[in-house]
């Protein structure tokens, strides 16, 4: 390490930084998926079943409202050519025509509620069950699929993903509508004036194929501005979060001319997509001028040389009004079924992934009164073919005793633990709990009676009672306030605003590591289980804290049988038995006098001076003398 | 885009209420009903964001001329399309048929179509430009608004959740942004359509005039209202969605627990719970919405009825002719559209000026820490730091937080820190970047006192390691550079190799490149603050403080650490905070402080010589635990 060039560096701080950026680039999902994939039609298809009656109320109220929709300009042209006609003129007809478009709009009117009502209450529904489908499956699913799975992706399918088959389903509705509408003015139309009509209507495929070509950079574009509005809005938040590690870093200058270029960015994309959707507000108003300008021109003459009534003219020049929005939002709706495909295929993953570990057919509950002893019998368990994390393990641990499990980084202690509550199953051997093999056992009577500490111990947002109380939700409040006396949190839980009702930040946040750690000793202690596996942390706590919870670790497990992986050299020597680990195999068994005694990797390991075996680099465990040859 | 979207269907209050809250995550708080209730003190808001949309006078004029014109031109299709109905009945040109009824028809034709082409330039004009000037509008304000973030004092970033500031910057901006094309833009197209078409059917005949226009108000009410509820409902399920999706991340967050306590049913009703809260609610927004549509929809329909039958037998009467009939019925087609947009014409208003209220509110801020007006550059010489009778009292807190500190230390040594949590030590080092500022005493740099000095040249000067710092999501190489963003290679990793960490970025498959964060690798605790202390390294501040930065760093790293860092050390004054004692034993001074004052001070001798509370806590920390291994030691 020379420190010789340290002070003579001269470096040039003028114009853009080459090391620094605000924000990062988040790699955006697919977003349009073919228009079209039965197979999650299908299996999206299964989540409507339950609402096909509404759903196909709503898609018969839709072709009502939407024949109605239709009906009116008829019946104008009705009323003008046989309600107003000059010669003999009849003012019951007018009446007649006038009662029948009463009588329309009224079914119009109950035709609309009905199919909204209808299908916005169903495609909320669909949200809202998709989600929950998806949720309670994710509480089954392996723990290795949650491990290598990021919570902000499964959040995106149970927010984002669902909000696409909610719009998809209230829009498909429409679009049946949409379709027939389009059909029915050209079929009217065509009906009214074959000519007129033929003529008219040629304007319509130059819509359709001039959308056809807008579409794609017009998508484009619109993604553009949506992308970089979440760059900007990314590198935003990162500024408010890491706002005081930019003040203490003086980087606000920096920081303020990248963000300055991707605001920039953002607002070129925005205006480049307004260009592209206002572009087609002209095209639109042409042809539709167009349209009109040929029922003045031929339509007229044909008035004129009375081979045409009056009213289909007027008629004629209604529809042209409504002519462009169905081909609008036929062309919207191809999009929008791009993004239920693709989000449907999301969602049918998330629902595809298997289950397990799942409840053999004669599982049996773990009675309370059960030992309490736990057995490895010769267990093999990995997460990757081939690549086991534990290689033919045995050992047991007896009613009461506590056995400290140690051993460098990826030795395996988490996996063993892990195997004890089942999360996971083995791949040969056996692990037994008060006797029986855990697979015989119900998963939920398994977890009443293996209560576990985890090392980043995790609280949910609510109150602290909640927390120590979690699912024991019978637990009294004496229960609880007795827990957290017995582990020594009583004392500052009672420091707390609101006592025991103070309500915890996300995580806990307004709570030191250690206070966290004893909130989640108190909760395991409120399990009251006959075995306790713990991950103790790692992190260094002031001494005050760190001394609390040792204490409280002793309590905790009084009575109980303990299976610990312990890091701290207290805790270490506490236990009754230790058994070493390395990579994947048991090397050494006993407690601490009998394995200083031994010389072995123990003894090596505790002289390094390590505050945690974890801690210690890899190349010196691998120092530490080669197991075979220790003795 | 906007308009494409607003015409396309029906309910898109719905659908923009999920985009945006997929967008925001973090609840609403009460700031937002509070000022919800002070519509009232909009006018000023409005007044405000109008003449930031005058910074952009001409494409505002020319908006504003479109929007005239466009409406205008839209008032003339019903006549012409009426004009054309009479030519072809005969009326106008006295039913002789013929060349010049047929010329007639052409000439009507060809105007129609000119006004239909130009009214579809100078509608998109009107957008285009109207989106122009909300956007740019929008990238001001964002600059500012990060500007003004940035530069906040941590007095108040302790106040205000981040989540409140995230969603201030992305949904309230985006609300002030939106008030020009939305709102201004609209009324004057509501303006000269009610207005002007009003003249203009009226004057023609009052009656079927008045029937034309009778849905309008009508509209109007029910669309106004409609939009508030919906709006207001909108903020409390986006409080209840919230909700939901902190049960789902924490559940998903914290699945270990949750397995480890079989608790999946526990956690189910919890999802239930809140699911069903929410779906409530969306009902019933579903409910007030469509009622809402199909009331507006009859009520134009009914007015039409109304129309074609009182129209009807004046065409019979001969009062008017058909053509008229039929400018009246298409007139009330056009009109329809921008009426029934009332709704979010009036939403528009109620959402900038509380939008407007908060954003304004944050951008007025006064900045609490600031160069004083006669700042000048800190001049660093002997390096000599002195703290002298400082006190300092957080905003709100009853006590102060630390009172009648002094101290002095030089160049190249060393001050230890310790006392137990909550003490005052993390605020202690806090005071000397000007994070906060001192009620009481002063500190000084070379006798400069730091007050008077610009902030970016005493926060050069100072450099600190946080217990907890934050990763930046982008490669390990830059955020070592961070505080020095022109660092060369060499000495990033010299860095990082003092800070002990060169090792595993090198075994990195992207090394220095390999992007950490919240998207990133994760690192450990020890990794993360060993990454910080990396950072400062890159620096050459003439005081360096470490806050706790070792905690989750093992004994025998930070030893290597301390040992790497010697020949930095020599050149500056040295601030260490730890709870470990043997990261501040060979300190030159060490303080203790409890209740935020130094109770005792003096070297490891002195005060383990002096059997206070700094003896208490060596004795804690020296547990009965470490005496088999120095047996094992010796044996």
């Amino acid at each position: 390490m020379s420190a010789a060039t340290d002070s003579d560096e001269i470096e040039n701080t003028s114009g853009r930084p080459p090391k620094a950026v605000v924000g990062s680039h988040r790699e955006e999902e697919e977003v349009f998926g073919a228009a079209y994939d039965p197979r999650i039609v299908r299996r999206i298809w299964s989540y409507v079943r339950p609402y096909r009656m509404q759903v196909a109320i709503s898609v018969v109220a839709v072709l009502v409202f939407t024949l109605t929709q239709l009906a009116i300009p008829l019946l104008i042209r009705y009323a003008i050519d046989n309600g107003m006609a000059t010669n003999g003129s009849n003012r019951s007809t007018l009446t007649w025509v006038i009662a029948g478009f009463a009588v329309t709009i009224l079914i119009n009117y109950a035709a609309s509620y009905v199919q909204e009502t209808t299908v916005g209450a169903v495609a909320e529904n669909l949200l809202f069950d998709l989600r929950r489908a998806m949720f309670s499956h994710l509480q089954r699913v392996s723990l290795s699929f949650m491990d290598k799975t990021e919570v902000g992706r499964l959040m995106s399918r149970l927010q984002g993903d669902v909000n696409s088959m909610q719009e998809f389903l209230e829009t498909s509705v429409m679009s049946v509508g949409d379709i027939v509408l389009l059909f029915g003015i050209v079929g009217v139309l065509l009906f009214l004036d074959l000519r007129l009509g033929l003529l008219t209507l040629s304007t319509m495929p130059i819509l359709f194929i001039v959308r056809l070509f807008w579409l794609p950079p017009a998508k484009v574009a619109f993604m553009g501005a949506h992308e970089t509005n979440s760059t900007a809005n990314g590198a935003l938040a990162e500024g408010i979060n890491g706002v005081r590690t930019v003040q203490s870093l003086d980087r606000q200058r920096v920081n303020f001319d990248l963000y300055d270029d991707k605001a920039h960015t953002n607002l070129r994309a925005h205006l480049r997509a307004a260009k592209f959707a206002q572009v087609m507000v002209p095209i639109v108003d042409t042809l539709t001028g167009i349209a009109m300008a040929t029922v003045i021109v031929v339509g007229g003459s044909m008035v004129l040389g009375q081979a045409l009534d009056v009213g289909v003219m007027v008629a004629f020049l209604f529809y042209i009004q409504r002519f462009f929005d169905p081909i609008r939002s036929l062309t919207m709706q191809y999009s929008v079924m791009q993004r239920a495909m693709a989000s449907g295929q999301r969602i049918s993953e998330v629902l595809d992934v298997p289950v397990d570990v799942v409840d053999g057919p004669n599982a049996i509950a773990l009675s309370r009164d059960m030992d309490g002893s736990v057995e490895f019998k010769n267990v093999t368990f990995g997460y990757r073919k081939n690549q086991p994390v534990l290689k033919n393990i045995s050992f047991k641990v007896k009613p009461g005793e506590t056995v400290a499990l140690v051993g460098p980084t990826g030795s395996g202690k988490t996996s063993a633990m892990a195997l004890v509550h089942r999360f996971y199953d083995v791949w040969e051997g056996q692990v037994l709990v008060g006797g029986h093999d855990v697979r015989e056992l119900t998963q939920d009577s398994l977890g009443d009676q293996v209560a576990m500490v985890l090392q980043d111990s995790f609280l949910f947002t609510g109150s602290v009672i909640e927390n120590i109380r979690y699912h024991k939700t019978q637990a009294t409040r004496e229960d609880v306030v007795a827990a957290a006396k017995a582990v020594g949190a009583h004392d500052f839980i009672m420091r707390l605003p609101d006592g025991y009702d103070s309500k915890l930040e996300q995580r806990g946040g307004n709570l030191s590591s250690g206070q966290r750690q004893l909130i989640s000793f108190a909760r395991a202690l409120v399990a009251d289980a006959k075995i306790l596996v713990l991950d103790e942390a790692t992190a260094n706590i002031d001494s005050y804290t760190e001394m609390l919870i040792q204490k409280a670790l002793v309590t905790l497990l009084q009575g109980r049988t303990g299976l610990v992986i312990a890091h701290r050299l207290a805790t270490i020597r506490g236990a009754d038995r230790i058994i070493v680990l390395q990579n994947g195999e048991m090397v050494e068994s006993g407690n601490h006098d009998q394995l200083m005694a031994k010389k072995g990797l123990y003894a090596r390991l505790y002289n390094m001076n390590y505050s945690s075996f974890d801690d210690i680099p890899d190349e010196l465990v691998a120092g530490a003398a080669p197991i075979g040859k220790a003795t | 885009m906007s308009s494409e979207k607003a015409e396309s269907a029906k309910g898109r209050a719905t659908s923009f209420a999920k985009i945006s809250g997929r967008r925001s995550s973090p609840a609403k708080t009460s700031l937002e009903h509070a000022a919800d209730a002070q519509w009232g003190r909009g006018l000023s808001t409005f007044v405000r964001i109008s003449r930031l949309t005058l910074r952009h006078p001409w494409q505002v004029a020319i908006t504003i001329v479109s929007t005239f014109i466009a409406a205008t031109l839209q008032l003339f299709i019903p006549r012409l399309l009426g004009r054309a109905v009479d030519q072809a009945h005969g009326v106008v040109s006295g039913g002789s048929g013929g060349a010049a009824a047929q010329n007639a028809l052409w000439v009507t034709a060809i105007t129609l179509l000119v006004v239909s082409i130009l009214r579809g330039l100078f509608t998109m004009s009107q957008n285009y430009y109207g989106e122009s000037v909300g956007h740019r509008t929008g990238y001001e304000l964002r600059l500012a608004f990060y500007e003004k973030i940035q530069r906040l004092s941590f007095s108040f970033h302790d106040k205000v959740h981040t989540g409140d500031l995230i969603t201030l910057g992305m949904l309230d901006l985006e609300g002030v942004r939106m008030f020009f094309s939305t709102g201004l833009v609209r009324v004057v197209l509501l303006s000269v359509l009610v207005g002007v078409g009003a003249y203009l059917l009226i004057s023609t005949d009052l009656v079927l005039g008045l029937l034309s226009l009778s849905f309008v108000p009508f509209v109007a009410w029910r669309s106004s209202v409609t939009n508030i509820s919906l709006r207001l409902t909108w903020n409390t399920l986006q409080e209840r969605l919230s909700v939901l999706s902190r049960v789902m991340e924490e559940n998903l967050g914290g699945i270990r627990v949750v397995r480890a306590f079989a608790a999946q049913e526990h956690e189910l009703s919890k999802f239930d719970h809140s699911s069903a809260e929410a779906l409530e609610l969306a009902h019933k927004r579903v409910n007030i919405r469509v009622s809402n549509t199909s009331a507006m929809n009859f009520s134009f329909l009914a007015a039409m009825c109304l129309v074609l039958w009182v129209g009807g037998n004046k065409v019979i009467d001969g009062e008017i002719s058909v053509g008229t009939l039929a400018s009246f019925l298409t007139f009330m087609t056009i009109l329809q559209m921008p009426v029934r947009q009332l709704g979010l014409m009036v939403n528009s208003f109620a959402r900038a000026s509380s939008c407007g209220t908060r954003l304004f509110e944050l951008l007025d801020l006064e900045l609490p820490i600031k160069d004083a007006p006669d700042a000048k550059d800190l001049v660093v010489t002997d390096g000599t730091l002195r703290f002298d009778n400082v006190s300092f009292t957080y905003e709100g807190a009853g006590h102060p937080t630390l009172s009648g500190v002094s101290f002095e230390a030089r160049r190249g040594e060393t001050v230890g820190i310790v006392g137990p949590p909550g003490s005052g030590k993390s605020t202690l080092v806090h005071l000397l970047p000007r994070f906060y500022d001192v009620d009481g005493g002063s500190i000084t740099i070379d006798g400069q006192d730091i007050s008077k000095a610009t902030l970016q040249s005493l926060r050069r000067a100072v450099g600190l390691v946080q217990q907890d710092s934050f990763l930046f999501t982008t490669s390990i190489e830059n955020n070592i550079a961070y505080g020095n963003p022109w660092a060369r290679e060499q000495r990033i990793e010299r860095a990082a190799e003092s800070a002990q960490l060169h090792n595993y970025i090198a075994g990195l498959p992207a090394g220095y490149g390999t992007i950490v964060g919240e998207r990133g690798v994760s690192l450990s605790g020890g990794q993360r603050q060993r990454l910080s202390i990396a950072r400062s390294l890159v620096l050459k501040p003439a005081v360096m403080i470490f806050d706790d930065s070792t905690a989750a760093i093992d004994a025998g790293t930070e030893q290597r650490i301390r040992s790497a860092m010697k020949r930095f050390a020599k050149d500056r004054v040295n601030l260490v905070i730890s709870h470990r004692l043997s990261s501040l034993m060979h300190a030159d001074q060490i303080l203790f402080v409890e209740d935020g004052r130094i109770v005792e001070r003096g070297t490891h001798e002195e005060l383990l010589a002096m059997g206070g509370r700094y003896r208490a806590l060596y004795d804690l920390q020296v547990r009965p635990g470490d005496e088999p291994l120095q047996t094992a030691e010796a044996s």
